[in-house]
């Protein structure tokens, strides 16, 4: 009964210390699926991203990707890890290694895999994010939107079933933020599954089959792009995405 | 005459030294690390023992391990006493340098590593180190060159290195001024390529 793969969230809690910044999140995400989380800063958007590939546990619920359980204590983790892949909004890159080596990162010394097939690869994906002439580069020579796409590269190159983007493009200078936006919708029409927390509403709105909308660490609002973005129901989505569109 | 039998010291010196210097690194490089491991038990252990051997003199702890452990059945010569006397001691120096330098390192690193699937020692091996070793470095160079100096204590534990030896001449032939100035200039001699690799090794990280 091998299925497709799906990430799992069943009623999901998080305290950090007494601040309760989950409340019951439940969601699942399907193959091929590109899912936007909305909601404004301290809702626990990011959070949720973080427990499914255990860079923060939770407290109580449970979170399975493909069918296994997500727990930072066990070893089933590393295979969470390298079938979800992370992209952050400071990039996170290794400042000590040049873009092909923070590429093939992964994939060498995680994957085990040859390095001449991974610098291969690398460079097979440096091309697709528009960077072939950057790979002897180092982080800090590039720009954010540059450092952001070997960001992605650097997912990409690890071949996993999913990329969780965390605000990928908050910490970008407006004129770097389209880049970055043209590589990840680019991979959502080659039907990667991504779940991706952003502030970016033109976005969501072009690339996303679904929203969850995030308030107080709960599932406010779901359903498709189209109608959270043009007629949300609740109240509370209707005030964040007045505030969002006009925020003077 | 003088010069070639203080040369002869400098050659224990450099023993002394250099053993001192790998002996300490290692361990200081274990203390951090079981600093840093997030496992109660390792990190206590840590910190007790590095502040119990930065709480008490170097020359006591070399007078402990020539003095006392033989009467505990372990009997060291007075060179290997020395260097593990020294390596021990200066292991609590490393230690708080290394753990200072790993958790400077942002904790984006630590993440990006994580969710690559990396455990924990491929993360400090190809990620926290690398980067760590730059934070570390100068500090380390001026360690290294306090335990070249620091190195005289075997001495006192008959150890015949520099010092040692100029101790003797200097009694033996009256000549302090000339002794004692020379042992300075060949304590000197060795320490100044030091400080030029130190000044080197920075120079050449800082541009990474």
């Amino acid at each position: 009964m091998k299925k497709e793969f799906h990430i799992d969230l069943v009623n999901v809690h998080k305290y950090f210390g007494k601040n309760h910044v989950l409340r019951g999140i439940s969601a699942t995400i399907s193959k091929g699926e590109v899912v936007c989380i909305i909601g404004s800063s301290g809702s626990g958007k990011s959070t949720i991203l973080r427990c499914i590939n255990g860079l923060e546990s939770y407290d109580d619920g449970d979170v399975r990707v493909n069918g296994i359980q997500v727990n930072r204590n066990t070893p089933s983790i590393t295979t969470i890890r390298t079938t979800v892949s992370m992209v952050f909004h400071r990039f996170n890159l290794f400042p000590h290694r040049n873009v092909l080596e923070n590429i093939i990162e992964g994939p060498v010394f995680v994957k085990r895999e040859a390095l001449e097939l991974a610098e291969y690869r690398g460079r097979e994906l440096l091309k697709r994010v528009g960077l072939s002439d950057k790979e002897k580069a180092y982080p800090g020579q590039l720009s954010g939107g540059e450092m952001q796409r070997v960001a992605i590269a650097r997912a990409l190159a690890m071949q996993p079933s999913a990329i969780l983007f965390d605000e990928p493009t908050s910490a970008l200078d407006p004129e770097l933020v389209g880049e970055v936006l043209s590589v990840m919708r680019t991979l959502a029409e080659e039907g990667m599954t991504m779940v991706v927390v952003t502030h970016e509403m033109d976005f969501a709105r072009m690339v996303a089959d679904r929203i969850l909308f995030i308030d107080g660490g709960r599932v406010i609002e779901e359903g498709s792009a189209k109608q959270i973005l043009s007629d949300p129901r609740h109240l509370r989505t209707q005030e964040f995405l007045h505030r969002l569109l006009q925020p003077i | 005459m003088l010069l070639s039998i203080l040369i002869e010291g400098m050659r224990l010196t450099i023993i002394v030294t250099l053993g001192s210097l790998v002996f300490s690194t290692l361990l200081g490089l274990i203390w951090a690390l079981m600093r840093v491991s997030g496992y109660p038990m390792l990190v206590v252990t840590s910190v007790w023992v590095v502040n119990f051997l930065r709480g008490t003199p170097i020359l006591i702890q070399l007078f402990y391990i020539y003095f006392v452990l033989p009467e505990m059945g372990i009997t060291l010569s007075a060179l290997q006493a020395a260097i593990i006397g020294l390596g021990l001691a200066y292991s609590a120096y490393q230690a708080e340098n290394f753990r200072t330098g790993i958790e400077a390192i942002d904790r984006g690193q630590i993440e990006a590593a994580q969710s690559l699937g990396m455990s924990w020692s491929t993360m400090m091996r190809r990620v926290i180190l690398p980067q760590a070793v730059r934070i570390i470095l100068p500090t380390y160079g001026n360690t290294m060159i306090m335990m070249l100096k620091d190195s005289s204590l075997a001495s006192t534990i008959t150890v015949a290195e520099l010092a040692f030896k100029g101790q003797i001449l200097a009694l033996s032939t009256f000549k302090y001024s000339t002794v004692l100035t020379l042992v300075a200039l060949l304590y000197l001699v060795m320490s100044a390529p030091l400080i030029l690799a130190v000044g080197w090794l920075e120079k050449r990280a800082k541009k990474l």
